[in-house]
C-alpha cells in the first residue's frame, strides 16, 4: 500500500486524527495524575488551588492518616474475603452449567438455556429479591454479598460458546472410546484446556467485588462487614470522616480540618484503587480478550 | 444419526431413534452439573419473579407474599396519581436518552478514528490510557466529581475563579445533574465500549480497503464507504441491547450523585423504588413501581428489535 502517494486530503486527517486522539488521552489521564500529586502535596496549596502540574511541599500526612483509620483496614479485609469467596462459588456455578450446554448431545440444553435467558430481559426486580434475601437470613452475613448475585447469564454464554469453540467434538469422542466418563472428561481435559476463559472470569468478578457497592449497600448494616467501597463512599461522598473524625480531635481549627480532611480524600481515591492501578498493564490484554471472547457472538 | 461402539469393537451406525430415557441416562453427569446453577435462577431469579404479585398485595410482614391480601391496581394508580410522576418519568427518561444520545456514538466515532492511527504502537498506547478509567468504581468516580467540583476547593472553580467567573455549587444544582451524570459517563466507559467495535474493524477484510485506495478513495470517503458498513451489524446488535436497557439509568450513579438539593433533577424510578422500598420499608408500593419500570423496558426492548428487524438488518432473534 506504501506504493500509493497519500493525498493532501489524508496529511490533513492524519494530523488532525493524532491531535484528538492525544488530546482525549489526555484529557482521560489528567484527573488521575492530578489526584496522585494532590494526595500528596500540601493541603493548604491544593486548596488555594496551586496544584496544576507538580506537587507541592510534598507531605505523606493524608496516607499516614488513612493508615492508621481501622475501618479502611476492615474494609480491605472485607472486600478480598468476599472477592475470593464470591469469585470461587460464581466460577464454580458458571462452568458446571455452561460445559453442558455447549454439548450437543446433552438433551434438553435448549429449554435450559431459555430458562437462563428469559432472565435477561425480565426480573423480579429490587423488592423481591430483597425480601428473599432477607427471608433466606442472609441478611449482615458474607453469603448476602456473594450468592444473590454470582451467576451472570452473559458469563454462561460467553464460557458456552468458549467451549463450543474450543474443545473438539472428536476429542470427546476419543476420550470416551478409551472409557473416560463425563465428569472425569471435564475436570482432566475440558477444564485444563480452558484457562484463558477462567483467567477472564477470575479478573473480572475480582475487579466487580472490588468495585461492588451496591449489595453492600442494600443488605449489610454491620459496620464490621463493609466492604472497601462503602467505607470510601462514607468518606467521599457523604462526607463522614467515619471513626476516623477521633483521629481529627487535634487543637487544628476547623478549616484546617477541613483541609486534611480533603487531603485525605485524594489519598483515598489513590488507596482504594492502587491495587487495580498496579495490576492494569499487567491484566489488561486478560481484559480486552475477555470482551473479544464474548462478542465472538454478538 | 449416532455413532457408537458394538461388542466387537466396531464403529457400527446405529439407528436415529433414541429413546428420551436413554438420551437422558447416557449423560445423567451432565444434569448433575447444571443442576447447582439451576438450582440458583429458580431461587434467585424465579422466585422474585413470583414475588412480584406483592405489587397487587398490601404486604403485611407477618403474612408473608402468599398471605398478604390483594388490593389489586390501588398501589399503581397511588403512583400515577402521585405529585411525583410525572417528575420521575420525565427524569428517568431525559436522562437516559441523554446518556445515550452521546454513550452511543462517541465510542463508535472514537473506534473509527482510533483505527486510523498510522503507528501501531501509538495507537495501543491511547487504548490503554483510555482503557483505564473503566476500572474505577463508581464510587471513586462521583468522589473525583465531588472534589473536582467543590466551590471552595475543587481545581474546576479555581480555574473558573482565574478566568475571572464565579464559583458554582455544581452538585447543588438541579441543572447540572443530567451533563455531569453523561459527562462522567463519557469519560469512564467510553475507552472500553470501543473495544468492540475495534474487534469489529479488524474484521473489515483488507481487500475492501486497497480496492477503495485503488479507486481513488481518500481516508474519509474509506472510513464512509468501508469500515461503516463493515461494522454495522455490530452497531445495529448494540443499539437494540442499548435501547432495551433505556430505563435502567445507572442507579448506583445517580443515586451516589443524588444530593438534598439537586433531587428535583437526580431523582429516578430506580432511585424513588430504593427509597420508598429499602429507606421507608413501603415494600408492595416499591414492587410496584418496579415493575411498571421492567414491563416499559421489555416493551421497548421488543418493539426496537421489531422495528429493526423489520428495516432488515440483523436482530437479537
Amino acid at each position: 500500500m506504501k506504493a500509493f502517494r497519500r493525498t493532501k486530503g489524508d496529511i490533513t486527517f492524519d494530523v488532525v486524527n493524532y491531535a484528538l486522539m492525544t488530546l482525549y488521552a489526555l484529557m482521560v489521564l489528567y484527573p488521575l495524575y492530578f489526584i496522585t500529586i494532590s494526595s500528596i502535596s500540601d493541603p493548604n496549596a491544593v486548596f488555594a488551588g496551586e496544584v496544576w502540574l507538580w506537587p507541592k511541599d510534598i507531605t505523606l500526612e493524608g496516607y499516614e492518616r488513612i493508615f492508621s483509620d481501622k475501618l479502611i483496614w476492615i474494609g480491605y479485609g472485607n472486600t478480598i474475603l468476599y472477592a475470593a469467596v464470591g469469585t470461587a462459588i460464581s466460577i464454580m456455578l458458571t462452568l458446571t452449567a455452561a460445559y453442558p450446554l455447549s454439548r450437543p448431545d446433552f438433551y434438553g440444553r435448549n429449554l435450559i438455556m431459555l430458562v437462563f435467558v428469559f432472565t435477561m430481559f425480565f426480573s423480579g426486580g429490587l423488592i423481591p429479591t430483597y425480601l428473599l434475601v432477607k427471608d433466606l437470613g442472609m441478611v449482615d452475613t458474607i453469603w448476602a454479598m456473594v450468592i444473590p448475585n454470582a451467576v451472570g447469564v452473559w458469563n454462561i454464554i460467553i464460557a458456552k460458546t468458549f467451549f463450543e469453540t474450543s474443545i473438539p467434538g472428536e476429542l470427546r469422542e476419543a476420550a470416551f472410546i478409551d472409557g473416560c466418563s463425563n465428569t472425569r472428561f471435564f475436570f482432566k481435559i475440558v477444564l485444563p484446556l480452558s484457562k484463558p476463559i477462567i483467567a477472564v472470569m477470575v479478573l473480572f468478578h475480582v475487579v466487580g467485588h472490588w468495585n461492588g457497592f451496591f449489595d453492600a449497600l442494600i443488605y449489610l448494616n454491620d459496620e464490621s462487614k463493609y466492604p472497601l467501597q462503602l467505607i470510601l463512599r462514607n468518606i467521599l461522598v457523604e462526607n463522614q470522616v467515619s471513626n476516623s473524625a477521633a483521629m481529627m480531635m487535634d487543637v487544628e481549627s476547623y478549616a484546617a480540618k477541613q483541609r486534611v480532611a480533603e487531603l485525605i480524600k485524594y489519598g483515598m481515591i489513590i488507596v482504594s484503587t492502587f491495587p487495580l492501578l498496579i495490576l492494569y498493564p499487567f491484566l489488561q490484554r486478560y481484559f480486552v480478550k475477555g470482551v473479544m471472547i464474548g462478542s465472538i457472538k454478538g | 444419526m449416532e455413532i457408537s461402539l458394538n461388542k466387537k469393537k466396531q464403529v457400527v451406525v446405529v439407528p436415529k431413534k433414541m429413546t428420551r430415557r436413554k438420551k437422558v441416562m447416557r449423560n445423567w453427569e451432565l444434569y448433575l452439573f447444571v443442576l447447582p446453577c439451576l438450582l440458583w435462577f429458580v431461587v434467585f431469579k424465579y422466585v422474585p419473579m413470583y414475588g412480584i404479585q406483592l405489587a397487587f398485595k398490601q404486604y403485611i410482614p407477618t403474612e408473608g407474599i402468599w398471605g398478604s391480601p390483594w388490593i389489586g391496581f390501588q398501589h399503581f394508580t397511588r403512583f400515577f396519581e402521585s405529585y411525583q410522576f410525572w417528575t420521575l418519568i420525565q427524569n428517568t427518561l431525559s436522562l437516559s436518552l441523554w446518556a445515550f444520545i452521546f454513550t452511543f456514538p462517541v465510542p463508535i466515532i472514537v473506534a473509527l478514528l482510533l483505527n486510523q492511527l498510522t503507528s501501531e504502537r501509538y495507537k495501543k498506547f491511547v487504548q490503554t490510557v483510555i482503557y483505564a478509567p473503566h476500572f474505577i468504581s463508581t464510587v471513586v468516580l462521583v468522589g473525583i466529581l465531588f472534589v473536582f467540583l467543590s466551590p471552595t476547593s475543587g481545581i474546576v472553580n479555581h480555574l473558573i475563579v482565574l478566568l475571572g467567573g464565579e464559583p458554582i455549587l455544581f452538585m447543588a444544582r438541579p441543572e447540572w445533574f443530567k451533563p455531569l451524570y453523561v459527562i462522567s459517563g463519557l469519560w469512564q466507559e467510553t475507552g472500553w465500549a470501543t473495544i468492540i467495535y475495534l474487534a469489529a474493524l479488524a474484521g473489515v477484510s483488507p481487500a475492501l480497503h486497497e480496492a477503495a485506495i485503488m479507486d481513488g478513495a481518500n481516508k474519509w470517503q474509506r472510513i464512509w464507504h468501508v469500515d461503516i458498513p463493515g461494522i454495522r451489524p455490530t452497531i445495529v446488535i448494540l443499539l437494540i441491547l442499548a435501547i432495551g436497557n433505556i430505563m435502567n439509568v445507572g442507579f448506583e450513579k445517580a443515586y451516589l450523585m443524588q444530593t438534598d438539593l439537586n433531587k428535583s433533577a437526580s431523582a429516578i424510578i430506580p432511585t424513588y423504588v430504593y427509597e420508598i422500598g429499602l429507606q421507608r420499608a413501603q415494600y408492595s408500593f416499591a414492587a410496584a413501581i418496579g415493575l411498571f419500570n421492567s414491563v416499559i423496558n421489555l416493551i421497548m426492548l421488543l418493539m426496537v428489535n421489531r422495528i429493526v428487524r423489520k428495516l432488515g438488518g440483523n436482530s437479537l432473534w
